[in-house]
């Protein structure tokens, strides 16, 4: 961003990109690219209401499922309509797993390459209830409450002791658990739905389910649905530049071409004029909408100084896997909660 | 015939000219010579062919050029702006703003550093590891190198192959490490990132691995530079194997011991790679605020978190931790140069 001929069209991912570049960003409203936009639930605003950046595709998040193995199992889909139900599933085939030939959950481990489906993605169950009772987040909220720590530790809990992999060999990682549900050796998987192309190769009904994690209504729920993939525009550079920029991302989301290798690539693009996805997950996400169900958006975004406040709930899951008593939890809510209002102070400091 | 006859002629007048051009060559000398004594009365000095007669001296800056220029470039340059920039608050180094500027304190980002609980934090477990590691590592480096030298069959291979850890790099040797040691520990249901202690020695472990058969190198050739005469003086004389190497061997490779400690020590201070691939500063002190401190942190990997984990304010916080942290290595590294040196004989 600093050259002398710097990029036009760069991406502000998430609030605290916002934060950090907004500056360099043009206000997009009333733009052309704006206008071909058919939802503003992947757009990212400032605190002054200015159009930062404007999502051009959109992933959805939850626990990927083998159909195939649950009735391997004696189980079906269809009992799978909240915790209790999931809970049972997973508990069963975690119980049968050497006369089964599969477990339930593959690894989950804590190494950089993983941990984030956990610190990250997981934890979005939290944030997102708790955002919904707050009537939703216009931006980065100062602190939480911590209400459904015990839902993400229901989940949480589930994940790690029904597994491929004891939850004291996490740590360091070293699984792979893309292979382990590819392979057949694990029934769920926590991942996205960037995730399909891999996992369809050799799981052709692979599909996705929410994260239920016992809150109340969660027969509602559907998948985590968001982006960090959202482009902004250079304000630093002359007009004509911007124009061009603009028009260069209208071709991108309206033409048949360009916007057909952009949805291969991508998945999901919320504009009118771009052509349908063929990624199962995300049409999954959109039979759970099209059927009623709540979409849970990517408060995780809000996550304030991301990597710190990740990396903290790390180290106390860690100690949590290893031994998993009430102190140990207590570390985790502290990074969870309390990590959040400091990393938060700590990120609008003057 | 004619023509001959008329070269012989000019030969001829040419050979009675002769002596009157001889005299005029000598005339004008002389008369230079005596101007030229003049001149010099005068204080005047005729100017010097400076281009044919000293030209390393007169023109030796264009062939440093490029090296001067490189290092302008890559390390003065960055190194006065980085400098610069503790002072400031910036998100891009060319929007970079002075604090004052800001109504802010200008020592702002220093005192922010300095009572930055997990920089002093990572300063003293860096100190503690730099010591630790300093001793372990030359103490086995010289005990190797000395076996080595004692004239054991093969010892060029074991050179060889000690210096090869050399070769690999920090972060590759940091991930490979890792999965040995967790590869014993997960025997014991732990792993490496699960506690302070482990990650400490295990860093140990590494670094020792790692730089040994680098010092060995050097400690060989101290050794080997060791006079023979001195040596059988010290035989004939009767002193014990232990007596020789205290008396004899070990104030002679005092320049071996001087370069491998000052190699150790800053080594231990400014490591980095090793520390963010072995630990990356896990397990963490889980504050009751819910901050952090990074109990395998060394200072570098705690600059380097800082700059890039925190807020835009914190940039400036880090290129200050930065500054103290090159004012500390420099001033480290000088000091234990100046207290070895005085212990080094010279032959």
């Amino acid at each position: 961003m600093d050259k002398s001929n710097p990029p036009t069209l760069f991406v502000i991912g998430n609030q605290q990109g916002v934060k950090d570049w907004k500056d360099y960003a043009i206000d997009l409203t009333d733009t052309a690219i704006a206008k071909e936009l058919n939802t503003d639930a992947y757009n990212l605003y400032d605190e002054s209401g200015k159009l930062v950046s404007i999502g051009y595709c959109y992933e959805c998040y939850g626990i990927i499922a083998n159909p195939d193995l649950i009735e391997q199992a004696g189980h079906t889909m269809d009992e799978i309509k909240n915790f209790d139900g999931l809970k049972a599933v997973a508990e069963d085939i975690h119980a049968r797993a050497a006369e089964l030939g599969f477990d339930a959950f593959s690894s989950s481990d804590m190494d950089d390459s993983s941990s984030w489906r956990f610190t990250g993605h997981l934890a979005n169950l939290e944030y997102f209830y708790e955002e919904r009772d707050a009537g939703g987040w216009t931006e980065c909220p100062s602190s939480l409450t911590g209400k459904y720590m015990e839902n993400y530790k229901n989940l949480y809990d589930l994940i790690i002791n029904n597994s491929l992999t004891a939850p004291t060999d996490l740590a360091t990682g070293g699984h792979d658990a893309e292979n382990e549900f590819k392979t057949g050796a694990a029934a769920f998987f926590v991942n996205g739905s960037w995730e399909y192309a891999a996992v369809s190769e050799t799981v052709k009904n692979a599909t996705m389910i929410p994260y239920y994690c016992g809150v109340e209504g969660e027969e509602k729920a559907g998948l985590n649905c968001g982006t960090e993939n959202c482009w902004a525009v250079n304000s630093k550079v002359s007009e004509a530049d911007q124009q061009a920029t603009i028009d260069f991302m209208v071709w991108l989301v309206s033409d048949p071409d360009a916007s057909a290798a952009m949805v291969e690539q991508l998945g999901i693009m919320p504009y009118k004029n771009a052509v349908e996805s063929t990624n199962g997950f995300l049409n999954d996400a959109a039979k759970y909408t099209a059927d009623g169900c709540y979409v849970m958006d990517w408060a995780t975004n809000y996550q304030p100084n991301v990597d710190e406040y990740r990396a903290a709930l790390v180290s106390a899951l860690n100690a949590y896997n290893a031994d998993q008593s009430d102190a140990n939890w207590d570390l985790v809510k502290t990074a969870f909660v309390d990590g959040w209002a400091t990393q938060y102070a700590a990120a609008n400091a003057a | 015939m004619q023509s001959i006859l008329e070269t012989n002629e000019a030969l001829a007048a040419e050979a009675a000219e002769a002596p009157s051009a001889e005299a005029t060559v000598r005339e004008s000398l002389e008369a230079k010579a005596k101007a030229a004594r003049e001149r010099d009365l005068k204080g005047y000095k005729p100017p010097r062919r400076s281009l044919f007669k000293n030209p390393l001296r007169r023109w030796g800056w264009l062939f440093l050029g490029p090296v001067v220029a490189a290092f302008i470039i890559g390390f003065v340059w960055p190194f006065i702006q980085g400098i610069y920039l503790s002072f400031c608050s910036f998100r891009t180094t060319s929007d970079a703003q002075l604090l004052p500027a800001k109504g802010e304190n200008l020592f702002g980002n220093y005192i922010k550093a300095v009572t930055d609980p997990s920089f002093l934090h990572s300063f003293w477990y860096t100190a503690l590891f730099a010591i630790v590691s300093l001793i372990m590592i030359n103490v086995l480096a010289f005990t190797v190198a000395y076996a080595l030298t004692q004239g054991v069959k093969g010892s060029n291979l074991f050179r060889t192959v000690f210096f090869m850890p050399n070769l690999i790099g920090g972060i590759v040797l940091g991930y490979i490490w890792s999965m040995i040691f967790d590869g014993i520990l997960s025997y014991y249901g732990t792993s490496i990132l699960m506690e302070t202690k482990f990650g400490f020695w295990g860093l140990i472990i590494l670094m020792c691995w790692q730089q040994i058969g680098y010092m060995m190198i050097i400690y060989i050739a101290g050794l080997q530079a060791v006079p023979e005469d001195m040596m059988e003086a010290a035989k004939i004389d009767g002193a014990t194997k232990t007596q020789t190497l205290f008396r004899v061997v070990i104030p002679n490779v005092m320049p071996s011991i001087t370069i491998c400690t000052f190699l150790s020590l800053t080594n231990g201070f400014k490591l980095f790679d090793q520390n963010l691939a072995l630990t990356g500063g896990l397990p963490f002190i889980i504050q009751s605020d819910g901050s952090t401190i990074k109990t395998t942190e060394m200072l570098a990997l705690n600059i380097y978190n800082t700059f890039y984990g925190s807020n835009v304010a914190a940039q400036g916080t880090a290129q200050a931790k930065a500054v103290l942290f090159f004012i500390l290595v420099a001033a480290l590294g000088l000091i234990q140069l100046a207290y070895t040196r005085k212990r080094e004989v010279q032959q």
